[in-house]
């Protein structure tokens, strides 16, 4: 569904991402993880055409996102970092108008897209307040909210579960799983055990290079016994003496 | 194209989900009113039914309060990180630049046909010329929207909203600027007369006479036309770079 091939993005002299490759099917979660600038970030503005990458392709369901963004976008559900969204907006004005450029123009059928986005993310108690006045969780939810809105077959989230409280993380983690059959899922977090919790794969990047690409089990065998953050630092510290 | 819509209508509703809707129509009218009637207008020493003296301002009053309604249609975007939602919505750069500035254009026309009650008052003390009452609103109109185009374009290049109102402020003080009798006859000194007539037939203010004499010109609404034309495409181009 998701196939990305030797992407790089070049920032002045810094190579934030330095040459990326992976697929993701239908059905597969990939964990994405990485110390702080590794490049996930930047990897995935590019598989949702938010960036040109300076070398290699992106493509999400056959579509090169450089020759056909606007086909590639159709088919993505992408929740950036921290969420943006236009804060003098209600969440129920928010999620209409994106259900109106995703093509959701009649009344009926956008207001069903939008309540069913507003149950799944237990959002329905503010929506009608103005996503400016939500706490810092709620604005989370109505980024993951925007997202879902058009049930695409693909998604791509930026540290979806940042800011949840314990009971909303595990409430996200379910949500995503329970989706996941038919859909390719990339996602990335600081959470390592999100990573046992739900993800298929692993990718591990540091200072834009994958240096792990396995199964949540290939991972903790390589180090029997270790917990998932020394695997996790033996890795990427590897990479930065390298 | 027919994404425009949503678009057109998040950012027209936009402006009146803040207060700066409402500052920017009532501070617009007060202004511009007060100019007509003040001691450079000569509203009604004017001794004539017409809305010549309260349009004759317009384009240095345009010159401060068009800024201010496009400065915030890309900055805003950027400083918030709204630019990467909207970007990775299934949309293209261009209908994104429309959607946006033909709101801001409808938002600017809605306060320019606010005035019309002057236009009533004036119809009460006398009989004015409807046909030059027309043209003139049609030339107004016109030129705010050149206004805007030249400030999304500025707004387009930077995230600080304070950057883009200036710049978009010296950008409209020259189109103005170039009009002036004064600046022309500056010009002709230091250039030949066939190029300073050139240069200063970009000046918005020599465009804009025509109309309030009740001639439109095809060749002033071409000018207005392409000049929108124009800073749009060079929008487009400042947000895929
Ligand atoms: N617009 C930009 N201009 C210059 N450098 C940039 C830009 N965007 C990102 N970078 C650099 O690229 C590198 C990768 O950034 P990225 O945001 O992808 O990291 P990340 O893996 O998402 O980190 P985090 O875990 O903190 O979110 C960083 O060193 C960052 O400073
Ligand atoms: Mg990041």
């Amino acid at each position: 569904m998701i196939a990305v091939q030797g992407l790089v993005k070049i920032y002045g002299t810094q190579r934030a991402v330095d040459g990326i490759s992976f697929t993701v099917q239908r059905g597969e979660i990939l964990g994405f993880l990485g110390p702080n600038g590794a490049g996930k970030s930047t990897t995935m503005k590019m598989i949702t055409g938010f960036i040109r990458p300076d070398a290699g392709t992106a493509t999400v369901g056959g579509i090169d996102v450089t020759a056909d963004p606007v086909g590639v976008k159709r088919q993505l559900g992408y929740l950036p970092e921290s969420a943006p969204a236009y804060p003098e907006m209600t969440v129920e004005e928010f999620l209409g108008f994106i259900a109106e450029v995703r093509g959701f123009r009649e009344t009926v059928e956008k207001r069903a897209r939008i309540e069913h986005v507003l149950t799944l993310t237990h959002l329905a108690s503010v929506r009608a307040q103005t996503i400016e006045t939500l706490s810092k969780g709620y604005k989370q939810r109505v980024g993951f909210a925007q997202a879902l809105i058009h049930n695409p077959p693909a998604l791509v989230l930026d540290e979806p579960t940042d800011g949840l409280d314990p009971n909303q993380k595990n409430e996200v983690r379910t949500l995503i799983k329970s989706m996941a059959s038919e859909k390719a899922v990339i996602l990335s977090t600081h959470i390592l055990e999100e990573v046992d919790a739900i993800c298929t794969r692993v990718i591990i990047i540091a200072r834009g290079r994958i240096v792990a690409d396995e199964t949540p089990a290939a991972l903790r065998a390589r180090q029997p016994g270790a917990r998932l953050d020394e695997i996790f630092r033996t890795l990427t510290a590897d990479n930065a003496s390298a | 194209m027919t994404q425009i819509r949503p678009l057109f209508k998040r950012e027209f509703l936009g402006y009146f989900r803040s207060p700066v809707a409402y500052v920017f129509l009532i501070s617009f009218l007060v202004i511009s009113v007060s100019l007509a009637f003040s001691r450079y207008g000569n509203f009604f020493k004017s001794g004539t039914a017409s809305l010549e003296t309260y349009f004759l301002f317009f384009p240095w009053l345009f010159m401060f309060i068009v800024p201010a309604v496009g400065m915030r249609l890309w900055s805003e975007e950027k400083r918030a990180g709204t630019v990467e939602l909207l970007f990775t919505l299934p949309i293209t750069t261009l209908e994104a630049v429309l959607g946006k500035f033909l709101a801001g254009w409808a938002f600017l026309t809605l306060g320019i046909l606010l005035s019309f009650p002057m236009a009533l008052t004036v119809a009460y003390l006398g009989d004015p010329d409807w046909g030059v009452m027309a043209a003139t609103y049609f030339g107004a109109i016109l030129m705010a929207g050149a206004y805007l185009g030249v400030c999304a374009l500025t707004s387009a290049l930077t995230k600080n909203q304070v950057i883009s109102f200036v710049l978009s402020l010296a950008a409209c003080a020259v189109l103005v600027f170039l009009g002036l009798s004064s600046f022309t006859t500056t010009l002709e000194s230091i250039l030949p007369v066939g190029l300073a007539d050139v240069v200063s037939n970009f000046s918005f203010v020599t465009h804009f006479d025509a109309f309030t004499k009740g001639i439109v010109d095809p060749k002033d609404v071409i000018f207005f036309l392409s000049l929108i034309g124009f800073t749009l495409f060079l929008n487009v181009v400042a947000l895929e770079r």
